[in-house]
């Protein structure tokens, strides 16, 4: 091997682990501020390709319908239990009118081919309110239930979804246009333009959530509630609405990692599981419960993973996930024994 | 009448299959639920039971096929293969289980899905296990000389083993390790306290789970006659827990349940959808990962205790026998408990600030004080729940402090909980039987064959004696659940007394007790003090412990305010301070 490859492996690793850090992040938000092990995670991230392949190629992405048919189920669910905050007017509105706009919008939109940045926005608008709605409609009613209850919840949630990705993308492969075509050099290093969108955009990302947690007072709401729910209600913080925040961040930065990645690769339908679950080997790595630890633990992962693949393919998926193996036996020796389960 | 289920159930095993009318189709059917089951039942004990879930459960089935077929491909007879199979699996969950095992629930349950996938793509790639192709032309099982390769032949060999599994999980469930198992789920700390091996007993059911699953593994290998990585991936680890929540997963009719329910919507969603929706793809899991969400939502606990509901069930009573001998007791006046110096500090709060006080033979202490005064705290550190920053606990002039909780109780001391701490689904008895658990020794393999029943009703037999003791003998066989708060606080003295204890700690036993339950509580305490057993109670009543104690220790802001008998302590000014406030 040498420095040349060193060097492009090296880059694949920081690109790929720019994509698990953000979902990592995600999934420490989710799990902190809701106890989900937010599974689906990685079927924002095919959704989020796809619908932009789909928009980049002058077609409505079939994930509208499922955003529509969403969010009439989070309506009926909503009136079902009594609508909680901001009245019907503000429930439909949020369920039922968000759908339909987004929904004209693409179908306005898609056959002009708006360019890059709009077919973008479209697809996020199309796949980040999913979220929400399956908070509404599948993990709202089992704010109480033991974490392990919600994993299974999650596991369900993960599976139709896949199941619905095959409906509505069908089984081929997308790949779509890039943000950008140029290249650079450093020496012996060439860096795709993509690549540096990807690591641009991600670290972005994390300063924006870096300033919402830190700075403004729904990131702060959200930290409280992750910290003490019941406290966390007694001074007046809905944690519902928590919850509904927390899952619209996780689609969101799904959805942006899905159409950050769907020029560097071909995207099935069903392939943002592995790519989400590399994500969750970086939080877990972290605890669950650290940022900058998730940060870190994902260009780990996103390195081992790049130089598994040059050097044993056939054999990345499993030296990726083997990676978490020392991890759980370090924290298991130091874990104390005999806690509840709930 | 017992001599003839054997032939009985032998002969309907093999008649089913026969029956005039039944398609072949169905027979091939039923031999896939059952050994789905077959499966499915590791997962009652582990996740419903154990509260321990594993989303890697079809890759230890993978240990069992895969294993098989290595070895039968090699000449190995297929029976002989079969203890091979459900010890590969055994093993691959012993090594699993022993990274994980010790962290909560969900880093298992993650663990075990990136285990389950990197293990399918482990098979997928090597080239001794065929790759994506898997390995095929397995020989046939033999039996008397019939090679069972039709599916009508196949089948009393799937039900005997579903039999089998059933028997061998019930019994299980119904022995000293059983118990530990069960109380892992909402008990796991009462149940260290009174001596179990958190860690093993999670190890047990992990490792039973995993040895079904292998043979499950060996039963579709023999099935199949070949094996591939599709049928122990992650979406079929899934499926299984599906059928584990849908059936009812804390129960062992819900695996069959589950199983026949999922497999059958299975077979005809694979069949409509596809029609359906025009196109060719696993449909079934949109309507599958639905039914899961949906299932948690309406019925958590499965469809099992719904139907179970419809006959009256009938409560299994457990013989009892002879109690186990019991140890000596130390001689009336001999210091049990010094505690000297004793610091505990949270933070910048010092909740325990170097208090000093002993506890004789033979003799009851109350420890009192108002809110926040500390005597939780110490009631921990004397228990090994919580670890001091500083001082000295010695027990009958051993060292106490720092001992976790297990060995705390193998120096046969006794603690009941502020906040009672039971196993709801087990019946009164059961839960006091746990406090008999070091007195009996029994492990897995006995329970399994059933070879503990003397010993298990020695230790009924000291459960029942010790219920009656506290009042509760006409109770033993109701839920623990449907006590009362009182009725719960002289359970878990009962459990307390089955230990066997030198030392007695109870914290707050007279709290939601009525006049005349304190009164007969108050008469007991005073048998066993006469009896020579040493009691320190942390009580809030005042009237429950001034008739009751020798000496009062008294506690405030974390530190020892009085230490002396009853009438001396209520006329210490620094007590009615801290009690009444200050003179005005």
């Amino acid at each position: 091997m040498d420095s040349t490859i060193l060097l492009i492996l090296g880059q694949d690793g920081v690109v790929n682990g720019a994509i698990y850090a953000l979902l990592a992040l995600s999934l420490v938000l989710v799990f902190a501020t809701t106890r989900v092990i937010f599974i689906p995670q990685g079927e924002f991230v095919a959704y989020g390709a796809l619908s932009y392949a789909a928009l980049d190629q002058g077609q409505l992405p079939g994930s509208v319908w499922l955003l529509c048919g969403l969010g009439v189920a989070a309506f009926v669910a909503g009136v079902w239990r009594g609508r909680g905050t901001g009245g019907l007017l503000g429930l439909g509105l949020r369920t039922l009118g968000l759908p339909a706009v987004v929904t004209m919008a693409a179908m306005l939109l898609a056959p002009r081919r708006p360019g890059v940045a709009v077919e973008a926005v479209l697809a996020l608008a199309i796949v980040t309110p999913m979220a929400p709605y399956i908070y509404r409609i599948g993990f709202q009613p089992l704010a109480e239930a033991s974490v392990l209850v919600l994993l299974i919840g999650a596991v369900g949630a993960h599976l139709a979804l896949t199941g619905m990705g095959l409906l509505l993308f069908g089984p081929e492969g997308s790949r779509a246009g890039g943000f950008s075509e140029a290249s650079l050099s450093f020496g012996d290093l060439v860096v795709q333009g993509q690549a540096i969108w990807i690591v641009g955009l991600a670290l972005l990302a994390m300063l924006a959530l870096y300033g919402l947690f830190g700075h403004t007072l729904v990131g702060r709401a959200l930290r409280a509630t992750a910290v003490n729910r019941l406290g966390a209600r007694l001074v007046g913080i809905p944690t519902e609405q928590a919850g509904v925040i927390a899952f619209g961040l996780a689609g969101f930065i799904g959805a942006a990692s899905g159409i950050l990645i769907a020029p560097l690769t071909t995207i099935y339908y069903d392939s943002g599981f592995l790519i989400g679950l590399k994500g969750f080997t970086a939080a877990i790595i972290a605890g669950l419960a650290s940022y900058p630890g998730a940060v870190l633990a994902a260009l780990l992962v996103g390195v081992v993973e790049s130089f598994a693949s040059f050097w044993a393919s056939a054999f990345k998926e499993v030296i990726v996930f083997a990676v978490i193996i020392p991890v759980l036996l370090w924290r298991s020796w130091r874990a104390p024994a005999g806690e509840d389960e709930e | 009448m017992r001599w003839l289920a054997v032939p009985l159930i032998a002969g309907l095993l093999a008649g089913v299959p026969w029956l005039p009318g039944l398609p072949l189709f169905w027979v091939t059917l039923l031999n896939s639920i059952g050994i789905a089951a077959i499966l499915v039942l590791g997962l009652v004990v582990l996740t419903g039971i154990g509260g321990m879930t594993s989303f890697g459960q079809a890759s230890f089935m993978g240990f069992g096929a895969y294993a098989t077929a290595l070895l039968t491909t090699h000449g190995v007879s297929p029976w002989l293969a079969l203890p091979a199979a459900i010890l590969a699996a055994g093993v691959a969950a012993a090594v699993i289980g022993a990274v994980t095992l010790r962290l909560s629930g969900h880093y298992l349950a993650l663990g075990t899905l990136a285990w389950g996938v990197s293990l399918y793509y482990l098979a997928a790639n090597l080239d001794a296990l065929g790759r994506n192709d898997g390995m095929s032309g397995l020989p046939p099982l033999v039996l008397f000389g019939a090679r069972l390769i039709d599916p009508r032949l196949y089948f009393p060999v799937v039900w005997a083993f579903v039999l089998l599994a059933c028997l061998a999980t019930r019994n299980l469930l119904d022995s000293r390790v059983g118990r530990a198992v069960r109380a892992l789920r909402g008990g796991a700390q009462a149940a260290a306290s009174f001596g179990v091996n958190i860690f093993r007993a999670r190890l047990v059911a992990f490792v039973y789970a995993g040895m079904l699953a292998g043979l499950a593994g060996w039963l579709y290998a023999q099935m199949q006659r070949s094996v591939n990585p599709t049928p122990f991936s992650l979406n079929a680890s899934i499926e299984y827990l599906l059928m584990a929540v849908v059936g009812g997963a804390g129960h062992v009719p819900g695996a069959l349940l589950g199983a026949a329910l999922v497999t059958l919507v299975n077979d005809r969603l694979q069949d409509v959808l596809p029609r359906l929706l025009g196109a060719q793809g696993n449909f079934e899991t949109i309507v599958f990962g639905i039914l899961l969400m949906a299932v948690l939502q309406v019925a958590p606990e499965g469809v099992w205790p719904h139907v179970a509901r419809l006959w009256r069930r009938r409560i299994r009573s457990h013989p009892l026998g002879v109690p186990p001998a019991r140890a000596e007791r130390l001689e009336v006046g001999a210091a049990v408990l010094e505690v000297s110096a004793l610091r505990k500090r949270f933070g910048g709060l010092v909740a325990v600030n170097d208090v000093s006080f002993t506890v004789a033979a033979g003799q009851i202490v109350g420890l009192i004080g108002p809110n926040g005064a500390g005597k939780s705290t110490t009631f921990n550190l004397l228990t090994g729940v919580a670890r001091p920053d500083g001082g000295r606990v010695r027990f009958a002039g051993r060292q106490l402090s720092g001992l976790p909780a297990r060995a705390v109780a193998r120096l046969r001391i006794a603690r009941s909980f502020q906040h009672v701490k039971l196993v709801a689904g087990m019946s009164a008895i059961e839960n006091v039987a746990v406090g008999a658990h070091l007195r009996g020794r029994a492990g897995a393999l006995r329970g399994l064959l059933r070879l503990d029943r003397v010993e298990e009703a020695g230790l009924f037999g000291e459960a029942a004696a010790q219920l009656a003791r506290v009042g509760l003998g006409a109770c033993a066989d109701r839920p623990a659940a449907s006590l009362a708060l009182g009725q719960q606080r002289l359970l878990e003295i009962a459990r307390a007394l089955c230990l066997d204890p030198v030392l007695l700690l109870l914290d707050e036993p007279a709290a939601g007790l009525r006049h005349q339950e304190k009164q007969a509580l108050a008469a007991l305490l005073r048998r066993l003090r006469a009896e020579g057993m040493a009691i320190l109670l942390v009580e809030h009543d005042m009237e429950f412990v001034m008739g009751l104690a020798d000496r009062l220790v008294v506690m405030d802001f974390g530190t020892k305010l009085a230490d002396g008998p009853p009438a001396v302590v209520r006329a210490d000014p620094a007590v009615i301070e801290a009690y009444l406030g200050g003179v005005a």
